[in-house]
């Protein structure tokens, strides 16, 4: 049986000031995977990858990268790893190219082997023009590629992504994606921490919700999506209305004149709602889901773990 | 990483800090050329030439090996300073962090990048000098050791205050109130033979002393302390300095949480 891509066991992470991260986490990546790890601010996924990547020291447990203990051998382990941080951490005063072949050496990659791999993620990542350039005059979502290309330039087998489209408008986003699910295909071990929701359920096949330094929820997106009970779509009316419409089955409730909020729960069939709408003369022109299925998860879990815990419910962020 | 690997990744750390400091060339290398043009007019011609000589060398002649090493040290220990520092400030220190390479190449390649710009400062200083009196090397391998030994030596400590240094200023505090006075008062100007007895032997602690001094032997054949402990001192501040340096990476000092 193949080793997992990474394999995390009692995992602890004791700040100096005495704060706990993570309290012992148990996680399994497998090779391939494109995985989510997903949690409210705070709550252990930067910690839990930046022992992984080595900028934050472990208190206790064990981490295997493709069955490499980081304890035993760490630059070896070093070699399957790409690391892409949430902040940006490159010096803004260097030319592109160079921060990108920098790192090539880091690694003992020859420069006759380095630039042609170099040119290869600079001009798929859409930052070949500007490889002469300082990267301070690059937008943010230029400087996010960057920081792809960066660690991807040693042909890593396992990419940590922690947040890598905050703040990129939602078109490059997508292109972004596209990169990404294509490296997957290509047999890239994706781990993928995000606020966007979203992002998680089109890009990835299993998630981990870290709350508090503890796994709340470890599974797959579509076992997860299953466990939804209810979803909420928002319609959009060809004429306004006064009053709420009355549906046999159906919680609709008014959100203005024109739109309303059909709730639909599992079993129910959007036929049977749509047929009593147009028996009662209501013309639907559009819909969408209210939030994305995954928030909706995520939230009324994070939630739940932190009443369960005793602790204040915490305002969870989500953005979508 | 194997021999070649790690040789790759050593020479990419040097060079990047190389292309680092003479891309900012007018604020590393214009600089100290600069004063000590100033140091070599006002020390060395107009008030060098009524002190009259030094241990029997004219006074510009004496000033002149100081001169190259305090330039050497300053920059040196400033270079990786600054470059460290700025590193972990810009937290692309984690470039090299996350990377399998060794923490002693880390090292090292901070080393020589910064004893290559004290060396580079140095050259220039030796240069200008030369506008202004004739210099002959009596030592030349003892001149060329110690020059090296003594850019590698304040490389490394330049490096080891980077990593304690939590704000700039921090790496600030060593250079103006360390630095500089130890190395006005390690017989740049003046021979410590002049001081009286307690002030030569208050001297006679200052590692700088014998730096300037075995620096001045290998130029100019004179030296207020024997050159062979000097070189031995200053070998073995350095394998002390890099395995304090090395332990403190190792331990994550000042760069992992």
């Amino acid at each position: 049986m193949a080793e997992p891509a990474l394999s995390i066991r009692g995992l602890t992470k004791v700040y100096g000031n005495g704060f706990h991260a993570l309290k012992g986490i148990d996680l399994d990546v497998a090779e391939g995977d494109f995985f989510a790890l997903l949690g409210p601010n705070g709550a252990g996924k930067s910690t839990t990858l930046g022992v992984v990547s080595s900028l934050v020291q472990k208190t206790g447990g064990s981490v295997s990268v493709f069955g490499i203990d980081i304890d035993r051998d760490f630059a070896k382990a070093k070699y399957h790893l790409g690391v892409v941080p949430q902040e940006f951490n490159f010096n803004q005063f260097e030319k592109v190219e160079d921060i990108v072949l920098t790192q090539a050496g880091y690694y003992g990659m020859p420069m006759r082997e380095a630039k042609p791999r170099a040119e290869q993620l600079l001009r798929d990542l859409g930052l070949w023009d500007k490889r002469k350039g300082s990267a301070r005059m690059l937008s943010g979502g230029m400087k996010r590629r960057l920081m792809i290309a960066r660690a991807l330039i040693h042909r890593p087998r396992l990419l940590i992504l922690d947040e890598p489209t905050a703040g990129v408008d939602i078109e490059l986003r997508r292109s972004m994606w596209e990169f990404m699910k294509r490296i997957n295909r290509e047999g890239t071990t994706i781990i993928l921490t995000t606020h966007y929701l979203e992002e998680a359920e089109s890009l990835c096949r299993n998630i981990a919700i870290i709350n508090h330094g503890d796994i709340v929820q470890n599974t797959s997106v579509r076992d997860l999506l299953a466990q939804l009970n209810t979803e909420t779509f928002l319609l959009d009316l060809a004429q306004p209305v006064e009053t709420v419409p009355e549906l046999e089955g159906f919680n609709v409730e008014r959100v203005d004149a024109t739109q309303l909020a059909l709730s639909v729960e599992r079993g129910q069939r959007l036929n049977d709602a749509f047929a009593q709408f147009s028996a009662q003369g209501f013309e639907i022109v559009s819909m969408r889901n209210r939030a994305n299925r995954l928030e909706e998860m995520f939230v009324s879990m994070v939630e739940h773990a932190n009443a369960e815990s005793g602790r204040s419910t915490d305002k969870v962020e989500v953005r979508s | 990483m194997n021999a070649w690997q790690t040789w790759i990744a050593l020479w990419t750390l040097v060079t990047k800090e190389v292309r680092r400091y003479m891309r900012i060339w007018p604020q590393t290398l214009l600089p100290p050329s600069i004063t000590m043009t100033m140091y070599f007019i006002i020390f060395g011609n107009l008030i060098g030439s009524r002190i009259g000589p030094m241990d029997d060398i004219p006074y510009i002649d004496y000033i002149v090996p100081g001169l190259i090493m305090m330039a050497v040290i300053t920059n040196s220990y400033s270079n990786v300073a600054s470059s460290f520092f700025s590193n972990k400030f810009q937290r692309s220190v984690e470039e090299m962090m996350v990377s399998p390479m060794p923490n002693w190449v880390i090292l090292a390649g901070f080393v020589v990048g910064g004893a290559s710009r004290g060396l580079a400062v140095g050259l220039i200083v030796t240069v200008v000098s030369m506008f202004f009196t004739d210099l002959s090397i009596h030592h030349p391998w003892v001149t060329i050791g110690v020059v090296i030994m003594t850019a590698l030596l304040f490389s490394i400590g330049g490096f080891i205050n980077a990593l304690v240094a939590h704000k700039f200023d921090d790496i600030s505090i060593v250079p103006i109130f360390v630095l500089t006075p130890l190395t006005y008062l390690g017989g740049v100007f003046y021979s410590i033979h002049m001081l009286p007895a307690f002030w030569q032997g208050v001297s006679m602690v200052n590692p700088i002393l014998y730096m300037v001094n075995a620096f001045r032997y290998g130029i100019l054949g004179v030296s207020d302390i024997p050159v062979g402990g000097a070189l031995v001192a200053i070998a073995v501040f350095i394998v002390v300095f890099f395995a304090v340096g090395l332990w403190m990476l190792d331990r994550g000092k000042g760069i992992r949480s």
